[in-house]
């Protein structure tokens, strides 16, 4: 009992301090998000990759950087319907 | 200096030594053999009177018994006393009177246990001033204007408003009468007049009062009087002390019922009804002689509330006496009302309405009932008030549980609990009054794990139980007089976890709770400070910032004084809550209060109060704050004008060292202010400037200095305790600043200053004592060290003790941090001659002089040289003494000193006195031998292990029976200087005597003190180096299979220490050798062991890892969970130490056996395992693991999904970026990472 409690109450703490952290209810939404959030932040923050990712695609870099920001705004679609 | 000293001290030692040695027991030291008895058991065979049976002669037992025969007392027997039943010698012995002398009565003893148990109560250790506490009642419930139903109910802001008028009116008026009353004119006096005549002349007070009320039309006048009759009941002040003041209530009752004549009168006759002792006691007025309660009979806190009365509950209290004392304390019942008064010609009164009659103290309430209606004369008393004070305290309270303790006092609230109502014609209402006094019950008394699910359930339904119930009850048991620290704290705690989830339900209560919590804020325990001040600050997050100044408002003038300081640090902790800016409108208003000196007091106060609660953190809003109270410095009022220059000083000292700019406005009248002022306030003015000073800048401060010098050169002088601590720090502080020169200094401040604060009479006060010290420090810092040494040096010669020790305190802290090199050749002879005196002379070994004497010594180094002989005869002498603490202090005074003995290369001194510590090694006393092995560490550390006199062979086996002492300070002692030995001139001891000490460490690896352990282990490894770890770790490895963990951790660690200094190879065939044996203590021992081992070693277990790997195979699919769970800290050590090493093969292998492991739910176990994978993780990179997590992140059990995201998670903060490539591609096109396709 007091141990499931600790261990609820850290998990709150961890997702406080971590967004992208997840538990046993983590919708298919949730996580998809998150991965492709951290990966344009993980692009981002690589400027080899990132200019790796420029040529390939044909826009400057900082063009896709902004971009990339840019589709963290909902990055795999709105969020699901909530059905009851 | 002679060698003959040194003998002599030596043989006296020895001679002692020889003599102690016949006359203890054999299980002392024996000389011949160098060992004391080994066993801990009693020999069967030998005597233990080696005194009478000596150890040394042939045939010991001669001529005497050596056993007695079960039955032959012969001797014992024949004291039968008794022949015939009678006595034939006289038996005297003092009468039962004598003896029981001190058993009752004045004389009687008090008992220990008694008073004990009241020591613990919080109220026994409070102040006079915090027990005032009590007299503060818990106010009505507060109307919430932000609720939906607005101020339906509860009291608002205007009624509370009204009622503190009401409450400041009635102070003044009792402030008149006790005047009067000390002027000589009984006011009471008057009243009894009146009684004669009252209905024709008015009451003296009346007419004034009157006009007071009467301002108003004629109807309004009366409803204020009821108003206030209402109030001054209502207020639950039972404890009204002086007739006269109840006096005064009744009067206004009086008159209210004189304006409405027109009120029906009722004519119904309360003669015939039971005995009701106080019912009419307010119109009739007859009982007024005798009949009022003795004053605080009952607390008042206990009165206004709704717990259940406590003699519904049957407190099991004596009864007092047969009845016999109904005359004086009972009062007049009203069958004696009719027989006394004629029954024409006067009329019973109804109450007015809204008059509820003072409740009785208990005392006369338990009291009157027990009377028959026939009372006369003597009486026997009722049985049943015999079981009714022998009453037991129930042990379990029926759907409690067991208690840890049950207290009388609890009854009165938890009684209803035990009164056997049943529960199935409750209404919910009571239901949940049951519920919540039985969690509370269980929190207070409760054991620990009832008390954390009954602070469980409170917290989890406090919004069902509701805000009132619970507060209802929560609150009054916090005013408990015998409440204790521990339950106080639990109590704070359930209204801290309650606040929280109540949330805006506590506004109607926030008042009731400040009166409880308030007091918590000046407690003398800093923790119940910490805790009122949480309690605070969630509360007016819970509460709001509106709410809570409007709940506080009213006490902000209360009348009395302590309202008004506790509230004044409410509001300050509200503001460090809700933000200094938010609260400022509100305090600058409070401070410019036109209205009352003692509201602009409050808010001066609660400026003061926030520095001292946030510190540096006003910094942003200091300006603000300094505008809010600058206008108050001039104030008529003094004491708001002292408190202004308190709350200045308080911002000064907290903005230390900014912030001067926002100090300019008040500079001014702060330093005219300070010429003006006398007396108190000009020390508390004289406070601010000293905190004002160090912020200036250089050229300001030495301004500003000089223009309060003079003013703080003529208090010098003062003979109040406050100025002298004011002026002394203020000397201080302007010493320290910049601006202030050594040459002024010098001039002008020192001569003063010696005059007037060293002499023997500064030393006697603790207090002051350590002011002048500090002050003089702080001026050495500028000045130097030579012209304040030369100017105390004489002091350390002086007759008074104390005196000589403040001048040795602060000569150890000058010349601590400045140094001796300012001292010249005759100021050096003066100061070592004085503080040798100080230290011969000193009659109770202190600290103070020992540290003294141990700065300067190592402060003057080489020039010490020429008093050395003198202070190694000192303290060869001292070693001599028969005191404890005097060898003791001898012996630690050669540890500080052996380092400039050696300097001034006085090795041969140091060795003569190495030998005479040896011989003191038989010392009884633990302290002192801790400190005698302490001295001859320090010895052996600057002459070295090979010069060391008495030669290590020699020392070392005196050593071995020492190390089983076991006082932590020789313990720790022996120990360090072992370990020395054994790292440094291992190989001057033979290995046997090593092996021996080995196992006299052993029992060291389980002393309580982790520095003892450490050293231990730390000593294994020294030894092992220098004999071969072969034998060591044989001993140690026996030594797991001992039952004790604690001592098989410690073997674990000892060998994990052996094998990290020998090198692993050498150690572990052996250690897994030892895994074969089929017993769990020893092979979880040999994991534990290799989980040390490998954290110790690090990379190098990289060439281990695939010798281990069979061995942790077999491990990590045991069937025993301990087994797995110490088998997964090995993997996590081994993982850690050869990340980037390429051993990923063998750890994939290993995280393939430790992978299953993952549904463990022991904590402990699960804890292991995930760390294992963590460490693999980091050994074989996080892609590899993450194969394994996907598997399960999304498992339709919950079960499973569970442990694999608590692993997702643990990757996620280590290595979020690593797991970017490894992710899944997922067929949505949506979710599809295009980038990651792009080639070039």
């Amino acid at each position: 009992m007091a141990d499931k409690l600790r261990a609820q109450q850290q998990l709150e703490a961890l997702q406080a301090r971590y967004v992208g952290t997840g538990h046993a209810d983590t919708t298919k939404f949730e996580w998809t998000s998150n991965i492709a959030r951290d990966s344009y932040a993980s692009y981002i923050g690589h400027p080899a990759l990132l200019q790796y990712m420029s040529i390939g695609l044909g826009q400057p870099r900082e063009k896709l950087r902004a971009q990339m920001i840019d589709k963290m705004i909902q990055p795999v679609g709105p969020p699901p319907e909530p059905k009851d | 200096m002679s060698d003959a000293d040194f003998e002599k001290i030596r043989r006296l030692q020895q001679e002692r030594n020889q003599a102690n040695a016949g006359k203890k027991s054999s299980k002392t030291f024996d000389p011949s053999t160098q060992r004391t008895d080994n066993s801990t058991k009693a020999s069967l065979t030998e005597a233990f009177d080696t005194n009478l049976y000596d150890r040394d002669g042939t045939n010991r037992f001669a001529g005497y018994n050596t056993s007695i025969a079960v039955n032959d007392d012969d001797a014992m027997d024949e004291g039968d006393d008794a022949l015939n039943g009678r006595r034939l010698v006289g038996q005297y012995t003092a009468t039962k009177a004598q003896l029981n002398e001190f058993a009752h009565g004045d004389t009687e003893e008090a008992d220990i246990l008694l008073s004990r148990e009241e020591k613990a109560q919080i109220a026994s250790r409070e102040t006079d001033y915090q027990k005032r506490r009590f007299e503060r009642a818990l106010s009505p419930t507060r109307a919430d204007p932000f609720a939906q139903d607005g101020a339906a109910n509860g009291a608002t802001y205007q009624d509370v408003m009204k009622s503190r008028e009401i409450e400041r009116e009635e102070a003044r008026v009792r402030k008149i009468i006790a005047d009067k009353e000390a002027k000589g004119e009984s006011a009471s006096g008057d009243h009894q007049a009146m009684l004669k005549d009252g209905a024709k002349t008015p009451p003296l007070a009346a007419p004034r009062r009157k006009r007071r009320w009467d301002t108003g039309p004629e109807e309004k006048a009366a409803a204020a009087a009821a108003a206030a009759a209402q109030e001054a009941e209502k207020k639950a002040k039972i404890d009204v002390q002086e007739p006269v003041a109840r006096e005064i209530t009744k009067e206004v009752v009086k008159e209210k019922a004189a304006t409405t004549p027109e009120a029906p009168k009722k004519s119904r006759s309360r003669w015939d009804t039971a005995v009701v002792p106080r019912e009419d006691a307010g119109p009739s007025r007859w009982d007024k002689a005798g009949a009022l309660p003795d004053g605080g009979a009952t607390p008042a806190p206990a009165a206004g509330l709704q717990t259940p009365a406590p003699l519904a509950v049957g407190v099991p209290m004596m009864i007092g006496g047969f009845g016999t004392d109904i005359g004086r304390n009972a009062p007049l019942s009203d069958e004696d009302l009719n027989r006394l008064l004629p029954s024409e010609g006067y009329k019973i009164l109804d109450p007015p309405p809204g008059y509820e009659p003072t409740r009785v103290a208990t005392r006369n309430a338990l009291a009157t009932p027990a009377l028959p209606a026939g009372y006369g004369g003597f009486m026997m008393q009722e049985p049943e008030n015999n079981s009714w004070a022998g009453k037991q305290l129930p042990t379990e309270i029926p759907g409690v549980g067991d208690l840890q303790f049950f207290k009388a006092e609890d009854m009165k609230y938890f009684g209803k609990l035990v009164d056997g109502a049943d529960e199935n014609d409750m209404t919910l209402d009571e239901l949940k009054e049951r519920k919540i006094m039985r969690l509370l019950l269980k929190v207070k008394n409760g054991t620990p794990p009832m008390r954390k699910t009954a602070l469980r359930q409170l917290t989890d339904n406090a919004r069902q139980l509701g805000a009132g119930p619970l507060f209802n009850q929560l609150l009054p048991l916090l005013m408990e007089r015998t409440l204790e620290d521990q339950e106080r704290h639990l109590l704070v705690k359930v209204i801290d976890r309650v606040l929280y989830k109540l949330d805006e339900l506590v506004r109607p209560y926030v008042h009731r709770i400040l009166v409880v919590i308030e007091p918590l804020l000046i407690d003398q325990d800093y923790y119940a400070r910490v805790e009122g001040k949480e309690i605070i600050s969630n509360l007016s997050k819970a509460a709001g910032l509106a709410h809570m100044i409007s709940t506080l408002r009213p006490d902000l003038d209360h009348p009395d004084e302590y309202v008004r300081n506790t509230t004044a640090r409410a509001f300050a902790v509200v503001a460090s809550a809700l933000g200094i800016p938010a609260m400022l409108p509100f305090l600058r208003a409070v401070c410019r209060s036109k209205k009352s000196w003692q509201a602009r007091h409050t808010g001066v106060k609660i400026v003061q109060q926030i520095p001292i609660l946030m510190g540096c953190a006003i910094l942003p809003h200091l300006k603000g704050l300094v505008e809010a109270i600058g206008s108050n410095l001039n104030d008529e009022q003094p004491k708001v004008r002292m408190v202004t220059a308190l709350a200045i000083s308080a911002l000064a000292e907290a903005a230390n060292p900014y912030g001067i700019e926002s100090f300019d406005e008040i500079l001014n009248p702060l330093w005219t202010g300070a010429r003006k002022q006398r007396g108190k306030s000009l020390a508390s003015f004289l406070k601010a400037v000293g905190f004002l000073i160090p912020l200036m800048d250089e050229e300001y401060a030495n301004y500003y200095t000089g223009q309060i010098m003079e003013i703080v050169l003529r208090e010098f002088q003062s003979p109040d305790e406050e100025m002298k601590k004011v002026v002394l720090k203020v000397v201080s502080q302007c010493a320290k600043t910049e601006g202030v020169t050594a040459g002024y200094l010098k001039e002008k401040v020192l001569g003063e200053f010696f005059k007037n604060f060293w002499v023997r009479r500064m030393a006697l006060d603790k207090r002051n004592y350590q002011q002048v010290v500090a002050t003089t420090v702080d001026l050495s810092q500028k000045v130097g060290v030579t012209e304040i040494v030369q100017r105390i040096v004489a002091n350390l010669k002086d007759e008074s003790e104390a005196y000589r020790k403040m001048a040795v305190e602060t000569i150890d802290k000058v010349i601590g941090s400045l140094g001796a090199a300012d001292i010249d050749q005759r100021l050096e002879e003066q100061l070592v001659d004085g503080i040798l005196t100080a230290f011969q002379e000193q009659t109770v070994e202190d600290p103070i002089l020992l540290d003294g004497f141990g700065t300067v010594v190592n402060a003057l180094g080489v020039r010490c040289k020429p008093f050395l002989p003198q202070i190694v005869t000192t303290i060869l002498w001292r070693l001599n003494n028969k005191s404890a603490t005097v060898r003791q202090q001898a012996a630690d005074l050669v540890a500080r000193i052996t380092m400039v003995m050696s300097q001034c290369e006085e090795d041969a001194l140091l060795n003569k006195l190495g030998v005479v510590l040896y011989e003191y090694l038989g010392e009884e006393y633990p302290e002192v031998l801790g400190s005698i092995l302490g001295a001859l560490r320090s010895i052996v550390t600057v002459v070295g292990i090979h010069q060391m006199q008495p030669p290590i062979r020699d020392l070392l086996p005196r050593l071995t029976p020492i190390l089983r002492n076991r006082h932590e300070k020789v313990q720790e002692n022996t120990i360090d200087l072992v370990g020395r030995i054994a790292d440094r001139g291992p190989e001057s001891v033979n290995p046997r005597e090593w092996m021996r000490i080995c196992f006299e460490l052993l029992d060291m690896l389980k002393a309580h003190k982790k520095g003892i352990r450490r050293a231990a282990n730390n000593t294994f490894g020294y030894i092992a180096k220098a004999i071969g770890p072969q034998d060591v770790l044989a001993t140690l490895l026996s030594n797991l299979r001992v039952q004790e963990r604690q001592s098989r951790v410690c073997t674990a660690v000892a060998i994990g220490i052996v094998a990290e200094t020998c090198a692993p190879f050498t150690v572990l065939p052996a250690l897994m050798n030892e895994y074969r044996v089929p017993e769990l203590n020893v092979q979880n021992g040999v994991l534990k062991a290799l989980s040390f081992m490998f954290e110790y070693i690090g990379e190098m277990g990289k060439d281990y890892v695939y010798a281990v790997t069979p061995l942790l195979e077999d491990a990590l699919i045991d069937r025993d969970q301990v087994h797995r769970q110490t088998a997964a800290s090995v993997v996590k050590h081994i993982a850690l130490g050869v990340v980037g090493l390429d051993c990923e093969d063998a750890m994939i292998h290993l995280l393939n056996l430790l992978w299953p492991n993952l549904f463990e739910t022991s904590p402990h176990v699960i804890d292991r395992i995930i760390e294992a994978i963590d460490a693999i993780r980091n050994a074989v990179g996080t892609p590899l693991v993450m194969n394994y997590i996907w598997a399960g992140l999304f498992h339709p059990a919950r079960k499973v999904r569970q442990p694999y995201w608590r692993l997702y998670n643990e990757a996620y903060v280590q290595s979020a970026d690593a797991m970017i490539p490894a992710y899944p591609i997922l067929d949505d096109d949506n979710l599809r990472r295009h980038e990651l396709e792009v080639f070039l």
